[in-house]
C-alpha cells in the first residue's frame, strides 16, 4: 500500500470515510472496522479532559491493536450479558475540522452524538473526536482516534458498543 | 418526615430474614429515607484515600450517603470533612472537584470558609446583630478518623472509634496496602458510573464469587492460561469468604497471594517477566523488582467494608446511593507513590481491562444489577435469597462464620449489621 501525501486531501473525502466508519459501528461491523486501522495506533477514549499523555493516565479505553481484537472479540463471542444483545446505537457526525496535515498522517476532529436504546430507556453521549488518518492510495487508514466524552471525568453509564 | 411511613421504625425482623431478604429492601423509597439517616447518618463511610489530598490547601469532593461533603486538609495536615452547604443559605461552597485553595467562598453572598470550615468573613457584616457569633456558623463538621490512609468520617460524634468499628479488617487493610510494592499507595484516576439499582445490590457483590465465572465468561476469555489460572478460584477448593463482624467481610479468591511481602523467591509469572526485566534493566535491585512485580497485579482478596467501601483485589471500589434504585459507583485505581512508570502504567492498563463503563467485566455486572432492580420489581411477595453456604460454614478464630469461596457468608454478615444499625 503506497502512502500518499496528507496535505492533498478533500474534507469531503474525509468526512465520507469517517462517515462510513460511523456507519459500520452502528451496525456492529466490527471486524470490517477493525481492517480500519493500521497496526501501531490507539483507540483511546480519555477520563482527563485535558492532556494527552494517555499512556501515564487511567482512561476509559487504551487499546492497541491487541486489546481492540480481544474487545470486538468480546462483543461477538456472545457471553457477555451486556453485549448480547448490546443497546442499539445511532450516531451522527458533523462540525468536521482538518487541524493538521504532515507526511502521510492528516489530523481531523469532529463532533459526534451518540442516542442508544436499550431496556426500553435511552441515553445520549456527546464527543468531541479526534482522528489521525494515513492517507493510502486506496484511501485512509487510522492510525489513532481519540473520542472525548463531554463527561468523561464525571458518572457515566456501562457501554456496550464502540464511539 | 420518612418515619411517618413506619409508625414504629422499619419491621427489621421482616425485611431481613438472616438467611433472606424481603424484596422491599430493594424497592421502597420510604425504607431508603431511613437508610440514609440511620446508616450513613450514624455509620463510618469511606470518603477518600489520603493522596487525594496530599498537601496543605488541598480538597477533594465526596459524599456522604445522599449528602455533599468536601474532604480537606488544612494549614496544620489535618484532615477536615465539612459538608458542601453554605450555612447562610445553602449553596454549596465550592463544585471544583479537586484541588488546592486558601479558603471556600460561597458564591451567592460571599461568606467566606476556612479549610476547616470555620466562618471567616461576611461581606456586610453590619447588617448583623451583635448577638451574631460567626463561630456558630461554620461549615457542619463530620468526625474524621483514618486508617491505612483511608479517610472514613461520621455524622455522629458518639460514634464508636473507628477502628473499633473495623476491627477484625484491619489486618486484611494492612495486607491490602502492600500493593504499594515497598512505595506508599496512592490513587492513580477512577472511572464513575451509575447503575439503575439499590445500593445494597453492590454491598452484596464485593464478597459474590458465585456470579463470577457466569457474568464474567468473556473476561475470562480475554486471559491468557496463566492468568485464566489466577482467575479460576471458583474450581479451586482453597478460596473462601468470612465474616469478619461489624458488617464486614472478606473473600479470599487467591489465597496465594493474601500476603505480598512473602513468596518474593517464587518464579516471576510468564505475564510479568517484560516488566520484570525492564525494572532489572532500569537499576532495580532484584529484590525491589521482586516484591513491585509480586505487587503489580494486586491482592488476592476482597474485603468489604460495611457500607459503603470495598477494597478490591487492586483498587478501591466505593458506592454511593443517590435514590431507592439509583446507585453511583466508583472504581479508584491505585498505584505506586514514587514507583517506577512502567510498573504504575501496567497497573492501570490492568484496571482498564476490567473496571469502568468500558472495561470487560464492568458493564455485564452494571447490567446484572440493573436486572436485580428490573426482576424485584415483580412478586414483591417473594424474598432474595442469601443462604448459599448456610450449613457448610465453619467458625473463624475470631468465632464468626467462614464459608467456602461461593458462599454467600458476606452478604449475611453486611445484613446482619444493616439489621444492627437500622435497629438502634
Amino acid at each position: 500500500m503506497k502512502d500518499m501525501a496528507a496535505t492533498d486531501v478533500k474534507l469531503q473525502d474525509i468526512a465520507e470515510f469517517l462517515w462510513m466508519e460511523a456507519d459500520l459501528l452502528d451496525r456492529r461491523d466490527y471486524d470490517t472496522w477493525l481492517d480500519l486501522w493500521t497496526e501501531e495506533g490507539h483507540y483511546v477514549i480519555p477520563v482527563d479532559k485535558e492532556g494527552d499523555d494517555f499512556a501515564n493516565r487511567l482512561n476509559i479505553a487504551y487499546d492497541d491493536a491487541k486489546m481492540r481484537k480481544m474487545r470486538v472479540e468480546r462483543f461477538q463471542a456472545g457471553f457477555s450479558i451486556s453485549s448480547a444483545p448490546p443497546a442499539d446505537s445511532v450516531r451522527t457526525l458533523s462540525r468536521f475540522v482538518i487541524e493538521g496535515a504532515e507526511g502521510d498522517t492528516v489530523t481531523v476532529r469532529a463532533a459526534q452524538h451518540v442516542i442508544e436504546d436499550k431496556f426500553g430507556r435511552q441515553r445520549m453521549f456527546a464527543a468531541n473526536v479526534t482522528w489521525k488518518l494515513k492517507v493510502t492510495e486506496d484511501g485512509f487508514m487510522i492510525r489513532d482516534k481519540v473520542i472525548r466524552l463531554l463527561n468523561s471525568d464525571g458518572v457515566l453509564t456501562s457501554i456496550s458498543y464502540l464511539f | 418526615m420518612s418515619l411517618d411511613e413506619f409508625p414504629s421504625g422499619p419491621q427489621t425482623d421482616e425485611l431481613m430474614k438472616g438467611d433472606r431478604v424481603a424484596t422491599p429492601m430493594y424497592e421502597d423509597p420510604a425504607l431508603f429515607d431511613v437508610e440514609m439517616e440511620r446508616i450513613f447518618g450514624k455509620s463510618w463511610v469511606w470518603v477518600a484515600h489520603e493522596s487525594e489530598v496530599p498537601g496543605k490547601g488541598n480538597f477533594v469532593l465526596s459524599w456522604v450517603g445522599t449528602q455533599p461533603v468536601i474532604v480537606s486538609r488544612d494549614r496544620k495536615g489535618e484532615i477536615h470533612v465539612l459538608v458542601n452547604r453554605c450555612r447562610h443559605r445553602a449553596a454549596t461552597v465550592c463544585e471544583i472537584k479537586k484541588g488546592k485553595t486558601s479558603s471556600f467562598q460561597c458564591p451567592y453572598h460571599g461568606w467566606g470558609y476556612a479549610l476547616n470550615g470555620d466562618l471567616r468573613a461576611i461581606p456586610y457584616s453590619e447588617g448583623y446583630s451583635d448577638d451574631f457569633k460567626k463561630e456558630n456558623f461554620g461549615l457542619k463538621k463530620l468526625r474524621v478518623e483514618t486508617f491505612e490512609g483511608m479517610v472514613f468520617a461520621n455524622f455522629d460524634h458518639d460514634a464508636e472509634p473507628l477502628e473499633d468499628f473495623l476491627g477484625n479488617a484491619k489486618p486484611w487493610i494492612r495486607l491490602f496496602m502492600k500493593q504499594g510494592g515497598g512505595f506508599p499507595v496512592k490513587t492513580l484516576g477512577e472511572h464513575q458510573f451509575k447503575v439503575p439499582m439499590n445500593w445494597k445490590v453492590q454491598l452484596e457483590n464485593t464478597t459474590d464469587a458465585y456470579h463470577f465465572p457466569i457474568v464474567h465468561k468473556s473476561f475470562l476469555q480475554s486471559l491468557d492460561g496463566e492468568a485464566t489460572e489466577t482467575f479460576s478460584f471458583m474450581d479451586d477448593d482453597d478460596g473462601y469468604v468470612e465474616d469478619l463482624g461489624n458488617g464486614h467481610s472478606v473473600m479470599v479468591m487467591m489465597p496465594e497471594l493474601i500476603d505480598l511481602d512473602e513468596n518474593l523467591d517464587a518464579p516471576i509469572p510468564e505475564r510479568f517477566k517484560e516488566l520484570a526485566a525492564e525494572l532489572a534493566e532500569q537499576g532495580y535491585e532484584d529484590e525491589k523488582v521482586r516484591r513491585i512485580v509480586r505487587a503489580v497485579g494486586g491482592c488476592g482478596f476482597n474485603l468489604n467494608l460495611f457500607p459503603n467501601a470495598g477494597c478490591s483485589l487492586s483498587f478501591f471500589r466505593i458506592l454511593r446511593p443517590v435514590s431507592v434504585n439509583e446507585t453511583e459507583i466508583r472504581h479508584i485505581a491505585l498505584g505506586m507513590d514514587g514507583g517506577p512508570e512502567v510498573a504504575n502504567q501496567m497497573r492501570m492498563r490492568l484496571h482498564e481491562h476490567f473496571q469502568g463503563p468500558m472495561g470487560f467485566g464492568s458493564p455485564d455486572d452494571a447490567e446484572v444489577w440493573e436486572r436485580v432492580q428490573r426482576g424485584s420489581a415483580g412478586a414483591g411477595d417473594v424474598d432474595v435469597m442469601v443462604n448459599r453456604g448456610l450449613g457448610l460454614e465453619k467458625e473463624s478464630q475470631n468465632g464468626l462464620p467462614v464459608g467456602d469461596i461461593s458462599a454467600e457468608t458476606g452478604m449475611r454478615a453486611a445484613y446482619k449489621q444493616w439489621k444492627k444499625v437500622m435497629d438502634q
